[in-house]
């Protein structure tokens, strides 16, 4: 292949929709508190998209923090550790908030917080040993996604990756945690973006970070632009405008390189790997210690919130825990989010533990809570303007109202990420991204039968 | 804990709704209105409480009628009926306006399913009804309060030889016409209203009154005289920016557009009629599906993506 130098863009490529999302980074300033492991840990056995982990104790078993409590011989998972010392309990079946049911280790704490003896660095000599240990580590895509690092890492020969763009985006309104990771641990993010770039042969880092972070794109600049850390000039901070939903994974391509994953394939091919900066900056503690993931940083915020802030919890903690550590609720919680408000998930109660990929609690009174009753739609074109996949949603909820399977097909309907773009700026108040949504399970349903029948 | 409301994503939505939209079309709609009173005195007052009162009765009724959800509401009915009497010309015997309200409400909106759905654009088509049902009151048009009645006869510029009034005179609006259509300057404000206030994109408005201007150009007519003249501002601005029968792509609003105004000069130039304004916006609107269509976009990844090399 004949080489062109690959070249740093001055400014984020253009990118199409977006929607003007309120920022209310109410949290960014404040420094990350560290929780106190809690009586009792659930950690359920699914925490990553792929197949879950089997338990790997037995009621009454000894473990210690880092112990690994979940593993499955299944390539696309990641093992679960202990995020406490102490005794296993039971172990139960929970519902997770997608409705699934999934076995979940109860562990009683003994609040002394030993370390696993077996924990120590990895000894990293080449790529397979830097996957191993990277499944080993328990990291799945802390952006929200829960995708297993290894599993992401592992690219296939045939693809040539020349560019790894780290995510410091966080788009969504209100978290901050990203922003708090790059403040408080610039230096791990620096040296985790060198492991994984040198480990992959990857001869350019695009750090992707919205302009609302100030103080996190003026840390990370300082070490990146310094010729002492940074001799090749390999790794460089992009500041991209403040629009939602710019740190989405096809998105932020865009926007870094130019280039769109074709429709159905993965960043891969169009030579990019994506990490969030938090999996990043992990990885290089991770390598330094040994000690698999097993905190989380989270935003604890929303409009029922008395004390907005980040907290550094143990995964497995129940939320009810976390939020009596944050102060109690304000006002009464009519609405709990795991996750940001445009794509988080809404929760049915507050017993359902912290799992590895959350990055946000958020809690609303009724005022936020209630959702608008939808009228009919005007044909406004305010969702096709906002779209950042050139989609007409418009024509999409009409063709899932008609059940038309060949018409979702052509118009690209799994395409959408139902990133929410649309539903917030409809001023019909219209259930655009659940329509879209429905209509995505029924074409699944529906292309999985036609493939049955033949 | 009391029970959460547990909903499908997004959780926050924009504070838009389409009762602001059609307030601020309102609104924007004030200084026509505003230009109609001072030109034509009170029977203009008249027409525009008669349409508009007609338009959100009939609505109210309708919805009764057909068993749906109440929606005047949302004051789409109220900018229906203003849009109507702005079309009107000032002298117009009240019942014949109430004729026009109740098909442009009942017939046009109402029975393909209301608001969304009419294929055509209601008060547009209640002007071609009523056109068509009383020719010569239609187009029976009164001089301003400010002509002189002896001078200058009551015809509109595009009725009466090309050079009859000054480009002053037609840009304030003091001549004859329909209400809302003689005043440019009065239509810009408001359009200027509603792209500030983002309920329009400029597309529209600017290709068609562009189209219009070329076009004249090519006919070897006074682009100016021409698009001050007759309907074309009013149709531009508010006519053919109406939602439901205009494309939601960026290039169909082109296209949309380029046809309205080709379409309106080839009319008033060839046809047997003196304004072509509200027949051109009305073949587009039944175009706007096909132009729709033609123009999506491609999907994110749908074409080959590009990979520096």
């Amino acid at each position: 292949m004949s080489k062109k130098e690959l070249r740093f863009p001055k400014r984020p490529f253009r990118t199409s929709g977006g929607a003007k999302v309120p920022h209310r980074k109410n949290t960014s300033d404040k420094q990350s508190v560290i929780m106190p492991s809690p009586e009792e840990v659930i950690i359920p056995m699914s925490q990553h998209i792929g197949a879950p982990c089997k338990v790997q104790v037995s009621v009454g078993e000894q473990v210690y923090v880092g112990t690994v409590v979940g593993d499955s011989d299944a390539f696309v998972c990641a093992p679960i550790h202990s995020s406490v010392s102490g005794v296993v309990k039971s172990i139960t079946k929970i519902t997770m908030p997608s409705g699934a049911q999934v076995d979940a280790v109860v562990i009683e704490s003994d609040g002394k917080d030993t370390t696993d003896p077996a924990i120590k660095p990895p000894v990293v000599e080449n790529l397979q040993d830097f996957l191993k240990a990277v499944r080993a580590s328990g990291l799945v895509g802390l952006g929200g996604a829960g995708f297993p690092a290894h599993v992401k890492l592992n690219v296939p020969a045939d693809k040539e990756i020349d560019t790894l763009i780290i995510n410091c985006a966080e788009c969504e309104p209100y978290i901050t945690a990203d922003n708090r990771e790059v403040i408080e641990n610039s230096w791990a993010v620096i040296s985790g973006v060198y492991t994984v770039s040198e480990l992959l042969g990857i001869e350019r880092v695009i750090i992707g970070i919205e302009n609302n972070k100030p103080e996190a794109i003026k840390i990370l600049t300082e070490i990146a632009d310094n010729p002492k850390y940074d001799p090749e000039d390999k790794v460089r901070v992009l500041p991209l405008k403040a629009s939602y939903p710019q740190g989405a994974e096809k998105v932020l391509i865009k926007a870094c390189t130019g280039r769109e994953v074709p429709t159905g394939k993965l960043p891969a091919d169009a030579g990019c790997i994506v990490m969030n900066v938090t999996s990043v900056a992990f990885l290089s503690d991770y390598l330094k210690t040994g000690m698999p993931l097993t905190k989380k940083r989270l935003t604890v915020d929303g409009s029922a919130i008395k004390e907005p802030q980040n907290v550094i919890v143990p995964i497995g903690t129940p939320i009810s825990k976390v939020m009596e550590f944050c102060g109690g609720y304000k006002e009464e919680v009519k609405k709990l989010l795991m996750g940001g408000p445009m794509m988080g998930i809404s929760l049915s109660d507050d017993s359902l533990p912290v799992l590895k990929q959350n990055n946000a609690i958020l809690a609303f009174s009724e005022k936020e809570a209630r959702l608008y009753e939808p009228t009919d739609c005007i044909r406004c074109g305010r969702c096709v303007s906002a779209c950042p996949m050139r989609l007409m949603p418009t024509r999409l909820c009409s063709d899932v109202k008609l059940l038309d399977f060949d018409a979702m097909q052509k118009h690209q309907i799994m395409t959408c990420m139902e990133c929410g773009s649309c539903a917030f700026s409809c001023p019909a108040h219209r259930h655009i991204v659940q329509t879209i949504r429905l209509g995505k399970s029924k074409l699944k349903a529906e292309l999985m039968k036609q493939k049955g029948d033949k | 804990m009391s029970k959460l409301f547990v909903s499908s994503s997004p959780h926050l939505r924009s504070n838009c709704s389409t009762r602001k939209i059609m307030l601020d079309v309102i609104i924007a709609l004030l200084p026509s209105c505003a230009a109609a009173v001072v030109f034509f005195g009170w029977r203009a007052l008249m027409l525009l409480g008669v349409c508009v009162l007609t338009c959100v009765f009939s609505e109210y009724i309708c919805r009764i009628v057909m068993k749906r959800e109440q929606t005047i509401g949302d004051l789409s009915a109220v900018v229906t009926g203003v849009l109507l009497a702005l079309n009107l010309p000032a002298n117009l015997n009240p019942l014949m306006a109430v004729f026009g309200s109740v098909a442009a409400i009942v017939v046009v909106k109402q029975m393909f399913g209301g608001i969304g759905m009419n294929f055509v654009n209601p008060a547009l088509a209640a002007r071609i009804i009523l056109t068509v049902s009383f020719p010569t009151a239609m187009t029976n048009w009164i001089p301003t309060a400010y002509q002189s009645v002896d001078a200058v006869s009551s015809a509109t510029p595009l009725a009466s030889e090309s050079g009859a009034y000054s480009y002053l005179q037609l840009f304030l609006g003091n001549h004859g016409g329909s209400m809302g259509e003689t005043c440019a300057l009065a239509i810009l404000l408001g359009g200027i209203y509603l792209v500030l206030r983002k309920v329009i994109v400029p597309t529209i408005p600017v290709v068609y009154i562009g189209t219009a201007a070329l076009m004249a150009l090519i006919l070897g007519l006074d682009p100016l005289e021409q698009i001050l003249s007759g309907g074309i501002m009013l149709g531009a601005v508010f006519m053919a920016t109406d939602y439901t029968t205009s494309p939601v792509t960026k290039w169909g609003k082109v296209v949309y557009a380029l046809g309205c105004g080709v379409l309106t000069m080839l009319i008033r130039t060839f046809a047997n009629l003196p304004e072509g304004v509200s027949f051109s916006i009305l073949i587009m609107n039944i175009l706007t599906p096909l132009i729709e269509s033609a123009t999506a976009p491609s999907a994110f990844g749908e074409k080959k993506g590009r990979r520096a090399k």
